[in-house]
């Protein structure tokens, strides 16, 4: 399905030069594969999110997407050869409605009650939201719902959620963990899911553990969350001080 | 009329045919169909260009149409319409002006509209401007609106110009009673070399008088755009002023907001943004499989919605 092959991402620093942030990762991703990528804040999640959508280049190394090369792809190309993306900040519009957001996520004319029954499924009463502009009258948890419903929408062989939780009240997020549940049953689809939360974590097939810019541990989640709830992944500084 | 002709009418009043209620459709300087109800009479006007729009008071949900269409090259126009609306209306008021210039003069329509609306009336009013034709000739409009809103009347404007239009500077002044509302909102888009200036007087001499105006424009290309909003608030009364502005290409736009109180008890607000499209929407579009041009055109009619 996927393959990130040898991928480097570097920016320019400030006094040192060229900064590092994804070091040579490697990664193979199955077909229908529920992937969840954690790994502490400024390890390089998002970075490899956004090189996965074309969002960022990187600076060496191979991108293979369904046995096409797809590293000089921009990004409509990507999401034309099937890739979603789920921006951890939606981007707000003015004048574009949330029933045309939705429309252009379907790729296809759509009906109201068609985009209301993807807001339906992340806990929005359509009716209410249908006709509203994607702009700041929204709060930041309906935005990032929404931002949801356009991936749902989209229906997409793999789709990349970053941060997916972030500003989702609690009710939302077991009716959220429901959604990627069914979006992972329903189809042979594959998700990617960056997340530090738990739940999500545990509804994966397998969790990558990404520190440092690089792949520090990977496996089926039985092996890694106990690993990881034990406090092993994280600050080193943080955990030689903490008590014992 | 001819094909041309047809075609600006349906691009600035939507019409395809002869429209229900009171109209006035003039082509080339000359009213060529006009049709009038029992209770909204028009008359041309003896000693100018223009018409009068006589609205008897109590008249309900009508509509007046008077659309402008100019397709002869080199025209030049300058006309005069006042409408009278009587106390306690309700209705719509559609106007609008295209320019077809295929040939090397300019065409030009100035048009001042001028409103006295009585106490309680409620109108809404449209105004569309386009421009086709691919003659070296310009396509100049210059449109001016005068309101006189009486106590606890109402006001809706609409204006729109999207497309064609070479230059145009229009401005709009109005003086509100007591408890009177005014909201104009404007949608503007120039293109090329086009030059527009917009500007408002706003004048809220009543009591409880208010006035929202907003404007949303979108500059491409070379063109040039200054907004002036003048808004002075002699009573207790509250103002709002927004210009929201799209920059694009090398064009250039100017906000100047005016606010001022001479009454303790005004309440004035202006707002005016411009900017870019921001990087992050194109960025998003571009992931549902927009390309960048596509993603650029949504984000621009939506925001002109």
């Amino acid at each position: 399905m996927l393959e990130l092959q040898n991928i480097s991402f570097q920016v320019s620093g400030d006094t040192s030069g060229q900064k590092e942030i994804i070091k040579g990762i490697n990664l193979k991703l199955e077909d229908h594969a529920f992937t969840a990528i954690t790994g502490p804040n400024g390890g390089g999640k998002s970075t490899l999110a956004k090189l996965i959508m074309g969002i960022e280049r990187p600076t060496s190394g191979k991108i293979i997407f369904n046995g096409t090369d797809i590293t000089d792809m921009n990004i409509t190309q990507r999401a034309n050869l099937g890739i979603s993306f789920a921006f951890q900040q939606p981007v707000r519009f003015k004048g574009i409605r949330v029933k045309d957001l939705i429309t252009l996520a379907s790729g296809a004319p759509l009906s109201t009650a068609g985009a209301c029954e993807y807001l339906s499924q992340v806990g929005l009463c359509a009716r209410d939201y249908i006709h509203r502009e994607v702009d700041s009258s929204l709060s930041g948890g309906e935005l990032k719902r929404i931002e949801i419903a356009t991936i749902i929408a989209r229906n997409t062989p793999l789709s990349v959620f970053d941060e997916p939780e972030a500003g989702i009240d609690l009710w939302s997020f077991s009716n959220l963990i429901k959604v990627f549940e069914e979006l992972h049953r329903a189809s042979r689809n594959s998700l990617i899911i960056i997340s530090h939360q738990e739940r999500i974590l545990n509804i994966a097939d397998e969790i990558v553990v990404i520190a440092d810019g690089a792949v520090q541990d990977r496996g089926r989640k039985e092996a890694i969350l106990p690993e990881l709830l034990s406090g092993t992944v994280g600050c080193k500084y943080y955990q030689s001080d903490a008590p014992a | 009329m001819d094909e041309i002709q047809k075609t600006l009418l349906e691009q600035v009043a939507g019409l395809h045919e002869v429209p229900e209620g009171a109209y006035n459709i003039r082509a080339n300087g000359k009213s060529v169909e006009r049709g009038t109800t029992a209770h909204i009479d028009i008359v041309t006007k003896e000693d100018k260009q223009g018409i009068d729009i006589i609205i008897k008071p109590g008249t309900k949900k009508e509509s007046v149409h008077i659309p402008v269409v100019l397709s002869q090259s080199g025209l030049t126009e300058m006309v005069y319409n006042d409408f009278y609306v009587g106390d306690d209306c309700d209705i719509t008021i559609i106007a609008g002006c295209g320019i077809h210039n295929c040939g090397n003069q300019d065409s030009r329509h100035d048009g001042i509209h001028s409103f006295f609306i009585g106490k309680n009336a409620h109108v809404k009013y449209v105004e569309k401007h386009y421009g086709s034709g691919d003659g070296e000739g310009e396509r100049i409009m210059n449109p001016e609106t005068v309101v006189e809103l009486g106590e606890n009347s109402f006001m809706e404007m609409e204006t729109v110009q999207i497309k064609g239009v070479d230059s145009t500077r229009r401005l709009t002044r109005a003086r509100l009673s007591d408890g009177a509302k005014l909201i104009i909102t404007e949608r503007l888009m120039t293109h090329g070399q086009q030059n527009a200036e917009s500007s408002f007087e706003v004048d809220l001499d009543g009591a409880d008088s208010s006035a929202n105006l907003i404007s949303r424009a979108v500059a491409r290309d070379d063109s040039r755009q200054l907004f002036l909003a003048k808004i002075n608030g002699n009573n207790r009364c509250a103002g709002h002023s927004e210009c929201d502005a799209i920059i694009m290409d090398n064009a250039k736009i100017s906000a100047v907001p005016e606010i001022t109180a001479n009454h303790l008890d005004a309440a004035l607000i202006h707002e005016a943004a411009i900017g870019k499209i921001a990087g992050d929407q194109i960025i998003k579009l571009m992931t549902l499989g927009l390309s960048e041009s596509e993603a650029e055109a949504q984000i621009v009619n939506g925001f002109l919605k």
